[in-house]
């Protein structure tokens, strides 16, 4: 009985995201930008960056996004060239999605690849069911995507679901850099899972196996074992993150779709 | 330059021979000392590819692995190493006369191929080959290169007992969870014995460290257990400052502490969240959700992320608090007013009280034995916490938390254990905030420059005792022994189920809350 006032003591928590832009802005880094620098004044920044994530060209700076740990080195290194972006909608239908060096529209293959992608989502579009799977995280991942339930982000009211049975998911969420041991039951739970299915990789280490890659018993990324429909950086990715990257690949951004 | 550091207090490192190991370590075990771990390391090969004579050393049937098992008396270390030469495999098992080094042994012979003689059940744990023959991979050791797969023909299969059989529960199983596989040996509906199998998601950390330089093991070090990376990354800087002979600023070591306290929190807040939902306890399961969002929200708010990583580097900080220190305080004492209320409602609603109590039991004696750490160990009676006995940074400076102590052993215990634990966390954070108006802070950084050498530093991670050896070369790392709280702990989680059934098994690995990638490795 004490429960019942407790659990109205605090009123509604809940972000209106993505129907609305959400006001909370934490100052979490969501990513790292690159400054629009004459490349020559920018020479041998790549070598300051552990999961070699920085790429410099004669004309241009560039940042991979899914190698990227956002452990902020070039960031306190070269401020005049790094700095952290709090934006949090880094979700990519398209591994080079996540390079940094295109403020362009998407191309024709991104394109292509939406519009595929949402013609397969078309009848899931208020009742998705998500199937989640570790393949080699470091833990803080499932913390995130547990986040999703609680009172603030509250993902069932979207009518999204986490479901014990992949017989029952439309949507793979996989964390982790893709385990030797966890290939089979990857492989598995994904071959379980009916059609029309989505795979998420969740995660800078699920998108190229971050900083524990290369190793003897890990891959590049779980994009080597199952195919990803939606990359999402970030080490690990805050539930903002995780939310953009669900509604934008089940189709619920209309005009607000990723990258 | 040579030389040797440790963080605090004091350590000790001697020789033994392979063969005098086991006796030597039981020896220390019966004047009072606690087992603290075990591993291996071998250093492979540095000369160049080139070199005809190191192609030959780099075979391991001419090559040396060392052993190290470590010994604590109070804040006191003893590292006993000793050298197994020329691709020496046997020796005597530690575990035939000390039986808490029964998963470490069988960790390294997954890794490593050694041969402990006389242990009790060398099945593998972290990572399963096939064979022993001289092809056999040895993924621990520094020269091996390429990908190996993990064999899982090699793991037993067989139980023992009349109608007993087993019930696979995992990898893939419901809920977010961490990936492991139990098999639950049953006859029924009491689970006698539960045999854990961690290696699907063996990643193989240990080895990782051995290509990186200081820096950048830093940001491995955060990603080893994932929701401890503030200890994580606070236990390797401390280390490597010990090298160096030096220390963060004091405002830097005041700001560390506030993080791992922070990340203490949230840790102990996770456990209690999967007992509410194991027990059905949703406006409770809602409540903690929603201070636990707060407290990681504090963290993102005072350095940038939500666990707190990249704020430790070697030297210091990456900087000031990115929020005022008042404004952080006030949010703290509101996370503590509404969790006092929501406990205190928790910790009276009996459907709730009625699953944890006398679920799961560790008895005292057996938590002793095996030098159970942190909250678990606290819950059985057994108080190793770093904080205390070897302090370490600004914990010399802060009022250390009295003994969160009980003995009976069980879920409801740890779960009391914790709850003492989170407001002794927000009181010292607090008290760090405090602190860190007083201190000069000009600069949060030192420039720290590493010399060759061997450094062991010890944390208290949520977990428990958290600790790091690593040998320095030429700003690399050369040798690694890690040792987290989660795997030492989790060797216990067979003992708990003594008389309990499968609705407890829930509430038993809550109770747990190990980080799994730090039992896998």
């Amino acid at each position: 009985m004490p429960w019942v006032p407790r659990g109205l003591r605090n009123g509604v928590l809940t972000t209106r995201y993505p129907a609305r832009p959400d006001g909370y802005d934490p100052g979490f880094h969501g990513s790292v930008k690159v400054s629009p620098v004459d490349a020559r004044a920018a020479s041998g920044v790549q070598t300051i960056c552990p999961t070699n994530a920085i790429k410099v060209t004669d004309t241009s700076v560039e940042i991979d996004r899914g190698l990227c740990v956002l452990c902020g080195r070039c960031v306190t290194e070269r401020p005049d060239v790094f700095s952290f972006d709090a934006g949090f909608e880094v979700a990519s239908f398209e591994r080079n999605g996540l390079l940094t060096s295109l403020p362009t529209p998407p191309d024709e293959e991104v394109r292509a690849a939406r519009a595929d992608l949402l013609q397969r989502v078309k009848a899931l579009r208020r009742s998705v069911h998500i199937r989640h799977v570790d393949a080699g995280s470091d833990g803080s991942e499932e913390w995130e995507i547990g986040a999703l339930v609680n009172p603030v982000y509250d993902i069932q009211r979207l009518g999204v679901f986490f479901t014990a049975s992949p017989r029952h998911a439309d949507l793979l969420l996989v964390t982790g850099c893709a385990t030797s041991g966890m290939d089979g039951p990857l492989k598995r739970t994904w071959a379980a899972m009916p059609d029309p299915k989505i795979v998420i990789a969740a995660g800078t280490d699920a998108v190229s196996g971050g900083i524990v890659s290369p190793g003897y018993s890990v891959s590049a990324g779980v994009g080597a074992v199952v195919p990803v429909d939606v990359w999402v950086p970030g080490s690990p990715p805050s539930p903002f993150s995780l939310l953009h990257a669900i509604a934008s690949a089940v189709g619920m951004l209309k005009d607000r779709t990723g990258r | 330059m040579t030389s040797t550091g440790t963080s605090a207090s004091t350590s000790e490192m001697i020789q033994v021979a392979p063969d005098d190991l086991g006796a030597r370590v039981a020896g220390e075990m019966g004047r009072g000392g606690r087992f603290v771990g075990m591993s291996a390391s071998s250093p492979g090969d540095r000369s160049g590819p080139g070199d005809e004579a190191s192609r030959e050393h780099r075979d391991w049937r001419c090559a040396t692995t060392w052993l190290r098992a470590v010994v604590a008396h109070a804040g006191h270390y003893q590292v006993f190493d000793s050298e197994l030469r020329d691709g020496r495999r046997q020796y005597p098992s530690v575990t035939a006369r000390v039986p808490a080094a029964f998963w470490y042994e069988r960790e390294i012979h997954d890794l490593f191929g050694l041969e402990p003689e006389g242990h009790p059940r060398l099945d593998p744990l972290v990572f399963p080959i096939s064979g022993d023959g001289p092809e056999r991979p040895r993924p621990g050791r520094a020269d091996q290169n390429g990908p190996v797969a993990p064999n899982s023909s090699a793991l037993a299969g067989h139980v023992e007992g009349e109608g007993v059989f087993t019930i696979p529960y995992g990898p893939v199983r419901s809920g977010i969870f961490e990936t492991v596989e139990y098999l639950v040996e049953t006859f029924g509906e009491d689970i006698p014995r539960v045999r854990v199998r961690p290696y699907l998601k063996h990643r193989g950390v240990r080895r990782r460290f051995l290509d990186l330089g200081v820096k950048d093991a830093v940001v491995l070090a955060e990603r080893v257990e994932g929701t401890m990376s503030v200890a994580h990354a606070t236990a390797l800087a401390e280390a490597f400052e010990a090298l160096a002979q030096t220390e963060a600023p004091l405002c830097a070591q005041y700001q560390r502490v506030v993080h791992a306290e922070l990340e203490r929190v949230a840790n102990h807040l996770d456990s209690m969240l999967r007992h509410c939902e194991g027990a059905g306890q949703a406006v409770a399961y809602a409540r903690l959700g929603w201070a636990k969002e707060r407290v990681m929200r504090l963290q993102a708010s005072l350095c940038g992320h939500r666990f707190g990583r990249g704020l430790v580097t070697i030297g210091g900080t990456s900087g000031p608090p990115l929020l005022g220190a008042l404004q952080a305080r006030s949010a703290l004492e509101a996370i503590r007013a509404d969790l006092e209320r929501d406990l205190s409602t928790l910790m009276t609603t009996p459907s709730f009280l009625d699953r944890l109590r006398r679920t799961g039991v560790i008895a005292p004696d057996e938590a002793s034995r095996h030098g159970a750490l942190g909250p678990i160990g606290r819950a059985s009676g057994v108080d190793n916490d770093v904080r205390r006995f070897r302090p370490h940074g600004a914990y010399r400076y802060l009022s250390t938390p009295a003994p969160s102590q009980r003995d009976d052993g069980d879920a409801l215990s740890r779960q009391w254990v914790r709850i003492e634990e989170i407001r002794a966390s927000l009181d010292l954070a607090g008290a760090a905030l405090a602190s860190l108006e007083h201190v000069r802070a000009d600069t949060w950084s030192l420039p720290t420059e590493i010399p060759d050498g061997t450094a062991m530093s010890a944390v208290e991670s949520p977990q428990g005792e958290l600790l790091y050896m690593l040998d320095v070369e030429e700003g690399r790392v050369a040798g690694l022994h890690l040792r987290t709280a989660s795997f030492h702990n989790f060797a216990l989680f067979s003992s708990a189920f003594r008389g309990d059934i499968f609705t407890d098994f829930v509430f038993i690995e809550a109770s747990f809350s190990v980080n799994l990638a730090g039992v896998a490795g």
